[in-house]
C-alpha cells in the first residue's frame, strides 16, 4: 500500500497494532473488514487497530476517516503514546535521525518526545487541558516541560500563542471552564504548539462545537499549518472536515486500512465498497 | 513463669524490636544513598498514634545509643507538651541524656524548625513528616505520583508554583517549601518555615525525615546540594523581619513568632527557644543566615 | 526531445459497489501527447469523459490501464500513473494547478486571503500576497467590498472570479483549468482570456475544458474531441 520510493518522510510507521485482551496468532486473521468485527472469534480479544502502515511526510497533513471503532483515534493515542501498542514499529526523523522505534524507548524518553516534538488536541478539552490550571498555566506547563524557567517569558509566549489563537488574552489567567467550548479547543491548540512541535495530532478536534465556530476552528489549524509548516495527522468522521484540512486520506474500517490515496481521489474517485458508501453519504 | 533473661524486663532498649530497628536503620541508609527519595519503611506499633510524631521516634530510637544526648523541639520550643512527652518516653526507654542545649545534642528530633544555632557533622536531625508526598496537593493518586518522581516529571508541581505567583503575586507555600535534592529528586522539606530551608543544602549534618503514618523516610545527607524550586525571574525568598527585634532579647535576625497580646497590640519573640536562651546569657551562637535577593 | 505530457492507452471506468457492483466506462484508450506551451481544449458533449481525462492528469481519478508521461520540473520524465502519492503532492505543490467548475474553500475565510493563499505557500510575504490578489480582483472587476467578504456567499459569476484567480496567480507551469469562463459577463470573459493568454507567454502549458466557443478560439492552439469516452478528431484551431 505504501511506495517505499519517498525518502522526505517524518513519520515512518510500520505494522502498527494494538490488541485488547487475550490475542492469538489468529486473532488478527479472523478479524478486519472481510469479517466485519474487529473482534477474534475464539479468544473475544478486541483488535483495535492492525498492520497500519503509512509515512507522514515533512509538511504533510494525512487525515483518518472512519466510523466510531473503527480505530482511527488508537492510531494517534498508539503514535503519542496514551495507550501501548501490541507491536508496530514507529520511526520519527525528529528523534535520534529516526533511527530508533519510538514503540521501544523508556518512558522518560517517550514524555522528551510527547513534550518536545509533538502535540495533541483532543476531541475533548478536558483530556488535553488540566482544568485546574488556568489557560496560561496549561501552556506555562508544555514550556516548564521543555525547560523554560522563566515566568516573564512564559508568559509572553503563552500571550503570543493565545493571540494567534484568538483568545482574548485578559482571559489568560482563568481557568478554562470558564470559557466556551470553541475557546477551550482554542487554548488546546495554543498548547498543543507552545514548544513549536513538528507534528501534530488533532483527534476530532471539531466534533463537539457549533458549525459556526467550528469553520473558525478548521481555519485557524490550516492557517497554523501554512505558517509553521506542522505535519498534522487528522482524525475525524466528517469528511468535510478531512476535505478541508488534509493532502492524504486512510480510510478505516474494523481496525485496518482499507484504502488510501490522495483525500480528492479518496472524495472522488473512491474504490472501496467501504469508501464509496462513506462518500455516498456525506451531505 | 518465663524465668529467661530475654523476657526480664518489660521492653527491648529503645521499645522497638532489634530487628525492627535494623530495618528502619537500612531504610535509612538507602535515603543516604538515594537523596531525597521517598523510602517505604515498616513504621512499627508505637504507644501513641501514628501521625503525633511516631515517624520521628522511629528514626530517633532506631540511631540513639546510650552515650546519645538527646533533643526534641516543637515548633522550636523545648517545653511544649507533645515535645516534653516524647523526650520523657525515649529518656524512660533508653536512659540517655537529655538536653536543651542544642550544641551538646547528637541526636535533636523536631517538628516543623531546624535549629537557629548551626549543626555539626556529629549531630542528627530527625524531622517528624505529616505528608512526604511533595507532589499530593497535584496529584491524588500514589502510582501516578511515584511514577512522576521516577521519570522527574515535576511539571505540574512547577505549574503550581507558576499559577500561585499569577494569582497572588508571590509563590504562597509558608511552609513546606518543595526543594530540589542533588539536582533529581523534589521532596518536601517538612512544614517548616522558608526561613529554615537554605540551611538544608551543604550542611554538615544528616537530615533524616521520617513519616509515620505514611511509612515513608527520606533523607538529605551532609555536604548535599538542596535548592528551593524557583523561576529565573521569580526567586525564592525566607520571610522578612526587617526592622522587627525580638521583644525578650532585642534581638533580630531569627525566625520570629508573632504574638498579640490582650488588648490588641502586636509583638515579636524569637522562635527557638534554647536559642532565645543563650542569647539572654552569653554571646549570639553561630547561625546561617540566608539573604533574600534583590526584588 | 520528448513531449512535454503524453498520454499512452489511457483507460478509465468506475466500479460502483454500491450499484451492485455496476461498471462504467468513462475513458477508453486515450492517446495524445502535448507540446510545452501548448494551449489544448478539451470539448465534448457534457458526460462525453472531458473532466475525467482532467482528473486522470492531475491525479484526482485513478487510471485503470494506460500511461500519462510528465515532464516535469521536480522529478524529471514521470508516469503519473505510477507516481507515488508524495510525488503527485509535490507535483501539484510546484508545478501543476487544476482548476475546477466549482469554488471549493473553508467557509469565514475572506476572499483576499483565499486568492493570496497560494502565493503565500510559495513563499511571497503576506502583506505583498494580499497586493498582488488585489490587483487580480480588481482586473476581474470583482467589487471591492466583496474583498473582504467570503466567498462561499458569492454568486456564482462572483465564485468563478475566485476559482480563476486562485489558480493562476502563482503563474503555474501546467494548468488544468475547467469552465474558466462559463458563468462571465463578455468583458470579465476577455479579461479571462488575456490572463491564460499571458502565463502561456511566460511559458505556462494549459489543458481547458470550455462549451464556449468564443473562449476556445481565443486561446485554444489545438482541440481534443471526446465523445463517450473516446478521443474523436485532432483538429487545430
Amino acid at each position: 500500500m505504501v511506495k517505499e520510493n519517498s525518502d522526505n518522510w517524518l513519520l515512518r510507521v510500520r505494522g502498527l497494532t494494538k490488541i485488547y485482551g487475550e490475542p492469538i496468532s489468529n486473532s488478527i486473521r479472523y478479524t478486519g473488514p472481510k469479517f466485519g468485527t474487529n473482534q477474534c472469534p475464539e479468544t473475544d480479544a478486541i483488535v483495535a487497530c492492525a498492520e497500519i502502515d503509512f509515512d507522514l511526510n515533512h509538511g504533510e497533513v494525512l487525515g483518518l476517516v472512519g466510523e466510531s471503532g473503527s480505530g482511527k483515534s488508537t492510531i494517534v493515542q498508539l503514535l503519542y503514546f496514551d495507550q501501548e501498542a501490541t507491536s508496530g514499529d514507529v520511526k520519527y526523523r525528529g528523534f535520534e535521525r529516526g533511527d530508533t522505534n519510538l514503540l521501544s524507548v523508556s518512558n522518560q524518553k517517550k514524555r522528551y518526545i510527547r513534550n518536545h516534538l509533538m502535540g495533541m488536541v483532543y476531541q475533548n478539552p478536558r483530556d488535553g487541558l488540566n482544568f485546574k490550571f488556568s489557560a496560561g498555566g496549561n501552556i506555562a506547563e508544555k514550556l516548564l516541560m521543555a525547560g523554560e524557567f522563566h515566568v516573564g517569558r512564559i508568559r509572553e509566549r503563552a500571550s503570543s500563542l493565545l493571540e494567534r489563537t484568538e483568545v482574548p488574552i485578559p482571559r489568560m489567567d482563568n481557568v478554562p471552564s470558564s470559557f466556551s467550548g470553541g475557546m477551550q479547543q482554542r487554548v488546546q491548540i495554543s498548547k498543543a504548539i507552545a514548544n513549536n512541535p513538528p507534528l501534530l495530532f488533532l483527534d476530532e478536534v471539531t466534533s463537539g462545537l457549533d458549525v459556526s465556530v467550528q469553520a473558525k476552528v478548521l481555519d485557524l489549524i490550516r492557517t497554523l499549518q501554512r505558517q509553521l509548516g506542522i505535519s498534522m495527522i487528522v482524525v475525524s468522521h466528517d469528511l468535510s472536515v478531512i476535505r478541508m484540512l488534509t493532502d492524504r486520506t486512510m480510510v478505516l474500517k474494523n481496525g485496518r486500512i482499507v484504502e488510501a490515496g490522495l483525500t480528492d481521489q479518496i472524495l472522488q474517485d473512491p474504490q472501496h465498497e467501504y469508501t464509496q458508501l462513506l462518500v455516498s453519504s456525506l451531505l | 513463669m518465663i524465668t529467661t533473661e530475654k523476657f526480664s524486663r518489660s521492653y527491648n532498649y529503645a521499645f522497638i524490636d532489634e530487628t525492627t530497628k535494623k530495618e528502619i536503620r537500612r531504610k535509612i541508609l538507602k535515603g543516604v544513598a538515594i537523596p531525597g527519595y521517598q523510602v517505604p519503611y515498616s513504621s512499627p506499633e508505637m504507644p501513641i498514634s501514628r501521625g503525633w510524631g511516631t515517624g520521628g521516634l522511629h528514626a530517633s530510637l532506631s540511631l540513639i545509643g546510650p552515650n546519645d544526648t538527646f533533643k526534641i523541639i516543637d515548633q522550636g520550643s523545648d517545653a511544649s507538651v507533645n515535645a516534653c512527652n516524647l523526650r520523657n518516653f525515649v529518656k524512660r526507654m533508653t536512659g540517655c541524656k537529655t538536653t536543651f542545649d542544642t550544641a551538646e545534642a547528637t541526636i535533636v528530633q523536631t517538628r516543623h524548625r531546624i535549629t537557629e544555632e548551626v549543626l555539626t557533622d556529629k549531630q542528627i536531625i530527625v524531622f517528624q513528616v505529616p505528608q512526604p508526598e511533595v507532589l499530593r496537593g497535584v496529584e491524588r493518586f500514589e502510582f501516578k505520583t511515584r511514577q512522576m518522581h521516577a521519570e522527574a516529571d515535576y511539571a505540574k508541581m512547577w505549574v503550581s508554583l507558576y499559577e500561585s505567583y499569577v494569582k497572588f503575586g508571590a509563590i504562597m507555600r509558608g511552609a513546606g517549601y518543595p526543594v530540589k535534592v542533588n539536582k533529581r529528586y523534589i521532596m518536601t522539606p517538612s512544614p517548616i518555615p522558608r526561613w529554615d530551608v537554605p540551611n538544608l543544602s551543604h550542611s554538615d549534618t544528616l537530615h533524616v525525615f521520617a513519616a509515620g503514618r505514611e511509612k515513608r523516610i527520606h533523607c538529605v545527607p551532609p555536604h548535599t546540594l538542596v535548592e528551593p524550586l524557583e523561576f529565573e525571574d521569580i526567586k525564592f525568598r525566607v520571610e522578612e523581619f526587617e526592622g522587627i527585634r525580638c521583644s525578650v532579647t532585642g534581638e533580630g535576625d531569627a525566625f520570629m513568632d508573632e504574638i498579640y497580646e490582650t488588648e490588641g497590640s502586636r509583638k515579636h519573640v524569637i522562635n527557638d527557644s534554647n536559642f532565645l536562651d543563650k542569647l539572654r546569657e552569653g554571646p549570639r551562637p553561630h547561625q546561617r543566615l540566608f539573604t533574600n535577593p534583590q526584588s | 526531445m520528448s513531449q512535454f505530457l503524453e498520454v499512452t492507452g489511457l483507460r478509465k471506468k468506475f466500479l460502483m459497489h454500491i450499484l451492485n457492483d455496476k461498471n462504467i466506462d468513462a475513458l477508453e484508450d486515450i492517446n495524445f501527447s502535448m507540446e510545452e506551451g501548448e494551449i489544448i481544449g478539451l470539448t465534448g458533449k457534457s458526460g462525453s469523459g472531458k473532466s475525467s481525462l482532467m482528473k486522470c492528469i492531475y491525479g484526482t481519478y485513478l487510471v485503470n490501464e494506460g500511461s500519462i508521461w510528465y515532464e516535469s520540473d521536480t522529478f524529471g520524465r514521470i508516469d503519473l500513473v505510477a507516481a507515488s502519492e508524495h510525488e503527485i503532492l509535490q507535483i501539484r505543490r510546484n508545478e501543476m494547478t487544476y482548476c475546477s467548475q466549482f469554488l471549493q474553500v473553508i467557509p469565514r475565510v475572506p476572499a483576499l486571503e483565499v486568492v493570496g493563499e497560494q502565493l503565500i505557500l510559495d513563499g511571497v510575504g503576506h502583506d505583498e500576497a494580499i497586493e498582488t490578489a488585489k490587483t487580480f480582483l480588481d482586473r476581474l472587476s470583482l467589487p471591492q467590498e466583496l474583498w473582504d467578504a467570503y466567498p462561499s456567499t458569492f454568486s456564482g459569476g462572483e465564485q468563478q472570479r475566485i476559482n480563476v484567480v486562485q489558480a493562476i496567480i502563482s503563474s503555474p507551469r501546467f494548468l488544468l483549468i475547467d469552465e474558466p469562463t462559463a458563468s462571465l459577463d463578455v468583458k470579465t470573459k476577455d479579461v479571462v482570456i488575456e490572463m491564460i493568454l499571458e502565463l502561456k507567454r511566460n511559458g505556462t502549458s494549459v489543458i481547458l475544458i470550455t462549451h464556449d466557443e468564443y473562449t476556445l478560439e481565443k486561446l485554444a492552439d489545438r482541440q481534443l474531441k471526446l465523445v463517450d469516452g473516446k478521443l474523436q478528431e485532432l483538429a487545430t484551431a
